[in-house]
């Protein structure tokens, strides 16, 4: 299914990353694979945003690397980024589909088809022709993920995508989260909700206070944390 | 209040009366103020839009050398281009002095600093909003620009309307490079200093009131299609 | 998005909005002149016969004399038609046109608030008018803008032997501007100011104003019209422009002016062929 050379593993040594006087990440090394949905959790404040902009190059770290298994420029153009408030533009739901396939490069024709595809994979295919800006707050995060989708990436980078939506729309996002992990796309998504990430981990990492102190495949981490402070945090003990 | 009284009443005969006169000089008014916006818009918004997004050393300086352009004189801009366009100028051999397209030079001149000043100032927000998920697009600077411009669109509709009523309402530097010429460069401003300076002031004031309901219709114009487009796009 | 409707439409149409008047148009000379000329309406009577005859249409761009004379040194005029006789014959004798021929005349009146406060009506003499005035440092508005009419207020002071700037900012205020706003400035400061009777006989706002003095030989004013040298501005309507000064001082031309009247009073008096009485 995937071009000859895939962009994972996906390796990050020694990481740390400051503002100002502030250090948010310290030495952070993880690697990240093929296969089932990777979930950074922590609690609020631990780094995992930060951590996802650092890996997905919008951030550059103070210190450490990220190593791809491809060359970098090939690494950016096959990963993609969902962000907690989405910024859609000020366009049609389908113009907003569109506009990154145009920017990648994608040629004119395979654009539509591409677009409807992952329209219909977040079911907003009924409303292309309507102002993105217009939609519910559950919509617009489904019309990112199909934006995002519609590049086909190899790697799909979610931060806390359904942070501020209802259980009905945090429904929804899980099942397209799923979708496209059954497709073969990698997904590394944050969240601070541990049901959710009981639901679609098939590993976990866990940070705490700028470091990683656990990473683990998801049924052993939710079993038998190994560290004292994830024992505390699954049991809703630790907070900060 | 006899001269307001008949101002008013002028005002309404011009309008009602469909002066043939009056109405030439209100087409080339527009024709000139439009086509300066054009010109100005096609160098002011991208110039305003990169502004916004992009970060270089003296960007600073450049921001506040604009900011202060806004404030040109007219008459200086008018003069400038005079010595530039005049026969014995560097650029005369396109006889181009006390002719529409001097005066359509003069506005565009004066209202390019304008429109890049205001539209650096609504881009910027939006650029702290886009920012991020462009780049993650792989969009950079350049590539924002169209995209930031399109997105802008009816906050730039604004300040466009900024531009056109500055151009709209220029005397100083149109009377210089256009000279004021019967039936081929008088402007409704030019033609209200004139009536100005020959003391009919009912006439200068009734040309005036009928300028300004040609600035406020085009204003109104655009408002309504924005209200519409805005409605629609949220 | 934009640029790319930038390059489909809107650059060519906008090429074609700015070079458009100057390319492709109707047969056509610039005329630089003064402001007296075109407000008092006399070229709003004249010139359209002229270009009825000759298919040739006249752009009048309308300025002090001094100013006129000048756009035709930048060769930015094809014919000038001032009265500032010192000045027209500078410019003929530096060779930037010519030349002079003589068109028209009319006078300068000086006009003045009805409670006439330096008492000069009736005097009939122009030079002892200003003599009072200044006595009586009653406010004089002057135009101050190298027009013929500020050359032949300042003549008029020298003849006095005042020199006015010395009372500059006080009771001598010179505007810089044409005819029609230093009327203006006279109208509502109740001040003395020496017009042209063509502007004067078309200003509106006139208030209390009034002619206080005229008739002085003293207060002769002639017009004069050159073509602008061709051999130094190349592109200079030589044919047409000269074609215009012949008609202005043939019996078509100086009928024409004869013609035009306000209120019927004759504004201007055509003497091409004739000397001039006074300069």
């Amino acid at each position: 299914m995937r071009a000859a050379a895939s962009i994972l593993p996906l390796r990050a040594e020694g990481l740390c990353f400051s503002a100002g006087d502030v250090e948010i990440l310290r030495d952070i090394s993880l690697t990240i694979t093929a296969g089932p949905p990777t979930m950074l959790i922590g609690a609020n404040g631990a780094g995992k945003s930060v951590l996802l902009r650092l890996l997905h190059g919008l951030l550059k770290p103070s210190a450490g690397r990220v190593f791809w298994a491809c060359p970098p420029e090939h690494a950016a153009r096959r990963q993609a980024m969902v962000f907690q408030r989405p910024v859609l533009l000020r366009r049609s739901v389908l113009a907003n589909t569109l506009y990154p396939l145009t920017l990648a490069g994608v040629a004119s024709g395979e654009r539509l088809t591409r677009a409807e595809q992952a329209l219909a994979l977040v079911g907003l295919a009924d409303r292309a022709a309507d102002a993105a800006r217009k939609l519910s707050v559950g919509q617009q995060q489904r019309l990112a993920l199909a934006r995002a989708a519609a590049l086909q990436p190899e790697l799909l980078f979610l931060d806390e995508p359904s942070a501020s939506l209802d259980p009905a729309a945090t429904r929804a996002v899980e099942e397209i989260v799923l979708k496209l992990a059954a497709r073969g796309t990698k997904i590394v998504m944050t969240t601070h909700d541990l049901a959710q990430a009981r639901r679609l981990a098939g590993d976990v990492v866990f940070l705490h206070r700028g470091s990683v102190l656990e990473q683990a495949p998801a049924e052993a981490f939710f079993r038998q944390p190994a560290s004292a402070t994830a024992r505390a945090f699954l049991r809703g003990e630790l907070v900060w | 209040m006899q001269d307001l009284a008949s101002a008013f009443t002028k005002a309404f005969g011009l309008i009602l009366s469909l002066d043939p006169a009056v109405l030439a000089i209100v087409a080339l008014s527009l024709r000139v103020s439009l086509s300066a916006l054009v010109l100005a818009a096609l160098i002011g918004l991208p110039m305003g839009a990169l502004l916004a997004v992009a970060r270089f050393p003296g960007r600073g300086g450049v921001i506040t050398l604009i900011n202060a352009l806004m404030g040109l004189p007219p008459v200086v801009v008018g003069l400038l281009i005079y010595l530039l366009l005049s026969r014995s100028g560097p650029l005369g051999s396109f006889g181009l002095l006390f002719t529409p397209g001097a005066m359509i030079i003069a506005q565009a001149v004066l209202i390019t600093p304008i429109l890049a000043a205001l539209t650096r100032q609504v881009l910027e927000g939006m650029w702290e909003e886009y920012a991020e998920q462009l780049r993650s697009f792989g969009a950079g600077p350049w590539r924002a620009v169209p995209t930031l411009l399109w997105d802008g669109r009816f906050l730039l509709l604004t300040v466009l309307l900024a531009g056109f009523g500055r151009a709209a309402a220029e005397v100083g530097a149109v009377m210089v490079v256009g000279g004021n010429i019967e039936g081929f460069t008088r402007l409704m401003t030019t033609a209200i200093a004139l009536e100005t300076s020959k003391g009919d002031l009912p006439l200068a004031l009734a040309l005036g009131m009928v300028l300004m309901a040609i600035v406020l219709g085009v204003n109104a114009l655009a408002q309504g299609v924005r209200g519409i487009a805005a409605r629609w796009a949220g | 998005m934009v640029t790319r409707i930038a390059r489909r439409g809107v650059l060519p149409l906008l090429l074609a909005a700015v070079t458009r008047p100057a390319l492709a148009q109707q047969r056509s000379i610039t005329l630089a002149s003064t402001t007296s000329t075109e407000q008092s309406g006399l070229f709003g009577h004249i010139l359209p016969i002229f270009t009825r005859e000759t298919g040739i249409a006249v752009r009048v761009v309308a300025l002090g004399s001094g100013q006129a004379l000048d756009i035709g040194r930048r060769g930015d005029a094809d014919v000038v038609l001032v009265h500032d006789r010192a000045a027209e014959e500078r410019f003929v004798a530096e060779g930037f046109g010519g030349p002079r021929r003589h068109v028209m005349f009319n006078d300068f009146v000086i006009t003045g608030p009805a409670a006439d406060p330096a008492r000069i009506a009736g005097l009939g003499d122009a030079v002892a008018a200003l003599s009072r005035i200044a006595a009586a440092r009653a406010p004089f508005i002057s135009r101050g803008d190298r027009s013929g009419t500020h050359a032949a207020e300042l003549r008029l002071w020298q003849l006095a032997g005042i020199d006015p700037a010395t009372g500059r900012g006080q009771w001598y205020r010179e505007v810089g501007q044409g005819m029609g706003p230093a009327l203006n400035t006279a109208a509502a400061q109740g001040a003395y100011v020496l017009a042209d009777r063509g502007t004067w006989l078309s200003f509106r706002n006139r208030q209390d104003q009034r002619i206080l003095i005229e008739g002085d030989a003293r207060l002769f004013n002639q017009y004069g019209v050159m073509l602008v040298n061709a051999q130094r501005h190349p592109h200079v309507k030589a044919a047409d422009g000269q074609r215009f000064i012949d008609w202005l001082v043939s019996p078509a031309g100086q009928s024409a002016i004869a013609a035009y009247r306000i209120n019927g009073e004759q504004l201007f008096f055509p003497n091409a062929d004739k000397p001039e009485p006074v300069s």
